[in-house]
């Protein structure tokens, strides 16, 4: 059975300019794999995992004919169930860190404090067990780090602190927004294989979302590529290269390439007709 | 007009200003509790501007033959208190005082408690120490002891119980405002424009302040009441607004004594400072909504 | 225009110190572009933080255009002279002050005359048009807002700006438009740039040297043309080369190169 399953969603915003509508009509289901979503910036790709955890505020609206979480309805929930859902069974590492870490409290408390809300245990093990998570996800003194405030650590600490906090209360699903942006490769590697292992070893579910193209043709299984709220292209992963949607290729292109240098880098030219066309 | 309030690419910086108050106010309309609150405060403004001519009576003038006569009396609405005198034109009158009492703390202990909680705040080390220890002194009294000390020290009247409450009101403020600044000032927004040589004075009050103004505001509406009723509290000890003035609060712990007999005489005065106390509390939900930063935001 | 030496920066009391940047020395030539390149946490952000003062414990010289900094004393020159932008757009503008705010009161602060004419000018510089002019944070993508950082950059019209990952939070058709419009400035103003980033591709298209850096050490300083050539030769930047390179190629082969790396361990 999939773990997730997406039909028709829909998210849309009432502003006075009119209706924006952010995500319009999207279906897709996951598995036990590792799914990516690309798009450029505004194609609704946070809006999905938001929309999927219930946490679009109004005015934000949020349809869709079904959203499953292993067959249970996620939008008959109550609130309360919903709060339980959260972190326990879908986590999500949210696309701006520092944004999204108490700026007056420190490291520590925090990720422990998330491993407390779901597992009952001292205040002991949830030290340990933060610490062995800032060290799984390649921080250097994590001694350290536990102790610093969310400014005094670098951006892409900050980043890798977020998906710390989020994996410790062991998910049935995880949604990555950007969780690599700010990350050297050697580093980068460190933290998609801890994912990668929770993907194989313990059967989760991965969405990762991101706008690194090379990053999600390599690491995931499946992409869907995201335009003005739709899906556009569906691939396997390692096929995206071959993407034939003239708005895949366009991002592909527009990438600086080290061996090939550029005096200018092509820039997207976008087309109306994209965002009409049907997933 | 709408249009032009409402245009997403504004052409000088009145019409963005003046579209972004037009885009608070439909924000804030759309919220009905909020309205009957602002409705609330509009009468009771016009209350107190046109006090001698809406009243039926002269607060002051008593009729002993008339005392303590029941609601809806011919000629007195509210009845009458125990010299005879007409409630309704006291609690009229005396909405000028509850006025000018929550202006003037109102512009006194936030004031006061913001400037101290962002400058301990943004400057930190030993002014912080310094400034979080007094305002600790302050929030260790008992309020009402610490008002009653400075009443004391500056004599009764109603200038001094509004100086007095101010006095004891700030800390909480700037408690709130130094953790609102403490979450700011690390912010790369505030290292930028230090990055461009602007001074500390700068940085506070036009970079930390007005992030910290929207919470405060909420908070002192939310507050009204309580100082409404410290104001109360006072009159009713002697040491706030002195008797024949028709201060609500004053006029509740004088018709304590008829309570079981008369119960309309402290109660009228107390419904009033119940409803102008929701009021404050209604406008303060509404002005939540429209002050949040995030609201409209988009992430 | 800029030279480093021996560049110490750490934080916090002696007992518990952090030294996030240990013995940094570098120079950038003017009109140059440099690149700082490293893992992450290894004081990228804080090279550019000490050299602004927003970093207040350090030691070492650092010389600006001739002069040297002493550590708590910049003047306006200074700030007319190196500007910064941040490596959060999300982070980096007031979130209540208007486009139009934000680059009038850093104009009025360098002293700028007919500020009415020069805040559409510098909304044009960077790309924006005037209709972005009273618009909020809020109300701008990721892009628009790093292009907002940018001018408010532009507006004391410096001589050497210090990029901290402008583009990283960006999605890769903006990063093009970022990166484009960084390298016409500097043909049109000849700005000097250092350029932190943890993208050897996004480095050597905007550089022409780079330093690596890894715990707060510079660990090799190579040009980039150098780096095309592959002659990296400390064991961390060939690792970022080889990433980095496979990463650029097209095809399936990249892929192939790295997934056994991402899945092992
Ligand atoms: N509160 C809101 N009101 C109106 N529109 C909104 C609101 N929040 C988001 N949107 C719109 O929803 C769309 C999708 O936003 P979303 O954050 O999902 O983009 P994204 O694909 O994650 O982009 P990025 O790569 O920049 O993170 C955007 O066009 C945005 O303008
Ligand atoms: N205010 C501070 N107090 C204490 N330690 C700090 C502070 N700021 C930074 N550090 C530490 O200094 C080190 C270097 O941080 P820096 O931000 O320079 O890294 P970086 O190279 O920019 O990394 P990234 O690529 O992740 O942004 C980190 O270990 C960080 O924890
Ligand atoms: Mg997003
Ligand atoms: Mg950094």
């Amino acid at each position: 059975m999939s773990l997730l399953d997406v039909e028709n969603l829909r998210v849309s915003f009432d502003t006075r300019q009119g209706v924006v509508e952010a995500v319009r009509g999207i279906s897709f289901t996951l598995g036990q794999e590792r799914l990516g979503i690309v798009g450029e910036s505004g194609s609704g790709k946070s809006m999905t995992g938001r929309a999927i955890l219930r946490l679009i505020r109004p005015p934000g609206r949020v349809e869709a004919d079904r959203m499953a979480l292993e067959g249970e309805e996620l939008q008959s929930l109550s609130e309360r169930q919903m709060r339980k859902v959260r972190g326990r069974r879908i986590s999500m590492v949210m696309q701006d860190p520092k944004f999204s870490l108490n700026p007056v409290m420190t490291v520590g408390e925090q990720i422990m404090e998330a491993y407390l809300l779901h597992a009952r245990d001292s205040r002991r093990a949830a030290r340990r067990k933060a610490l062995e998570m800032l060290e799984a996800v390649a921080i250097r003194d994590p001694e350290r780090v536990m102790k610093a405030y969310p400014h005094e650590v670098s951006g892409g600490m900050g980043q890798r602190i977020m998906i710390a906090m989020m994996l410790i209360p062991d998910p049935r699903i995880l949604i990555a927004d950007e969780p690599t942006s700010a990350l050297d490769v050697s580093v980068q590697r460190r933290v998609l294989s801890i994912m990668d292992t929770l993907v194989r070893e313990r059967g989760m579910g991965l969405i990762f979302i991101s706008h690194d193209l090379n990053l999600v043709s390599e690491f995931c299984d499946r992409v869907l590529i995201m335009y003005a709220g739709r899906i556009v292209e569906t691939c396997e992963a390692a096929r995206l290269h071959e993407a034939r949607h003239p708005y895949t290729r366009g991002l592909l292109n527009s990438l600086p390439r080290l061996d090939q240098p550029q005096d200018r880098l092509e820039v997207l030219a976008r087309d109306p007709a994209w965002a009409g066309g049907d997933a | 007009m709408r249009e032009w309030l409402l245009s997403d690419s504004p052409a000088s910086r009145r019409q963005a200003r003046l579209g972004r108050l037009y885009a608070g106010w439909l924000t804030f309309r759309e919220n009905t509790l909020a309205m009957v609150g602002l409705g609330i405060l509009v009468a009771l403004l016009l209350c107190a501007a046109l006090a001698p001519w809406i009243a039926p009576h002269d607060p002051y003038a008593q009729d002993l033959a008339m005392r303590l006569k029941p609601l809806g009396t011919p000629g007195h609405l509210l009845g009458t208190d125990s010299l005879g005198r007409d409630i309704l034109s006291r609690l009229i009158f005396g909405s000028r005082i509850t006025l000018y009492i929550v202006t003037l703390v109102a512009l006194i202990a936030p004031v006061a408690g913001l400037l101290v909680g962002t400058v301990a705040g943004y400057a930190g080390g030993a002014w912080d120490a310094v400034l979080m220890r007094i305002t600790d002194i302050f929030l260790a009294f008992p309020r009402l002891v610490l008002a009653l000390a400075f009443v004391a020290a500056l004599g009764a009247g109603i200038e001094n119980a509004v100086l007095a409450i101010s006095l004891t009101a700030w800390p909480p403020y700037a408690r709130l405002a130094r953790a609102e600044t403490l979450t700011i000032r690390n912010s790369d927004f505030i290292s930028a424009i230090r990055l461009q040589g602007a001074g500390p004075v700068q940085i506070i009050t036009q970079h930390i302040w007005p992030l910290c103004l929207s919470s405060l505001i909420v908070r002192v509406t939310l507050d009204m009441a309580g100082i409404i009723l410290a104001a109360a509290g006072l009159g009713f000890l002697g040491l706030g607004a002195q008797p024949p003035s028709p201060e609500w609060g004053a006029m509740i712990s004088e018709g304590r004594r008829f309570i079981l007999d008369h119960w309309w005489v402290a109660t009228v005065p107390g419904l009033a400072i119940f409803t102008v106390s929701l009021a404050f509390n209604l406008l303060g939900d509404g002005l939540r909504d429209v002050l949040d930063p995030k609201t409209g935001g988009s992430q | 225009m800029l030279d480093v030496d021996g560049l110490n920066v750490w934080f916090g009391a002696p007992a518990n110190r952090v030294n996030a940047v240990q013995r940094a020395s570098f120079y950038v030539e003017t009109g140059e572009s440099f690149g700082l390149v490293g893992e992450s946490g290894s004081g990228k952000s804080t090279i550019l933080r000490a050299i602004t003062g927003l970093a207040p414990d350090w030691s070492g010289r650092v010389d600006v255009d001739g002069r040297t900094i002493y550590r708590d004393r910049r003047d306006r020159d200074f700030y007319k002279t190196v500007q910064m932008v941040f490596q959060d757009p999300y982070a980096s503008l007031h979130p209540r002050h208007s486009v139009d705010r934000v680059l009038s009161e850093t104009l009025k602060l360098h002293g700028m005359d007919r500020i009415e004419w020069r805040v559409p000018k510098l909304l044009d510089d960077v790309g924006l048009g005037a209709k972005f002019r009273f618009r909020y944070p809020h109300q701008l993508s990721g892009g628009q807002r790093q292009r907002v950082a940018i001018a408010r950059a532009l507006a004391g019209e410096p001589r050497l700006l210090l990029l901290d990952e402008p583009t990283s939070a960006l999605d890769v058709s903006v990063q093009a438009e970022i990166l484009n419009l960084l390298a016409d400035l500097r043909a049109e103003r000849g700005l000097t740039y250092v350029m932190v980033s943890h993208d050897l591709a996004v480095v050597g298209h905007l550089c022409q040297r780079l330093a690596v850096m890894q715990s707060g050490r510079i660990v090799e300083m190579l040009e980039v043309e150098q780096l095309r050539r592959g002659e990296a030769e400390h064991a961390y930047t060939r690792s970022l080369l080889a990433a980095s390179v496979a990463g650029g190629r097209t095809g399936t082969e990249g892929g192939a190169e790295l997934s056994p790396a991402a899945t092992g361990s």
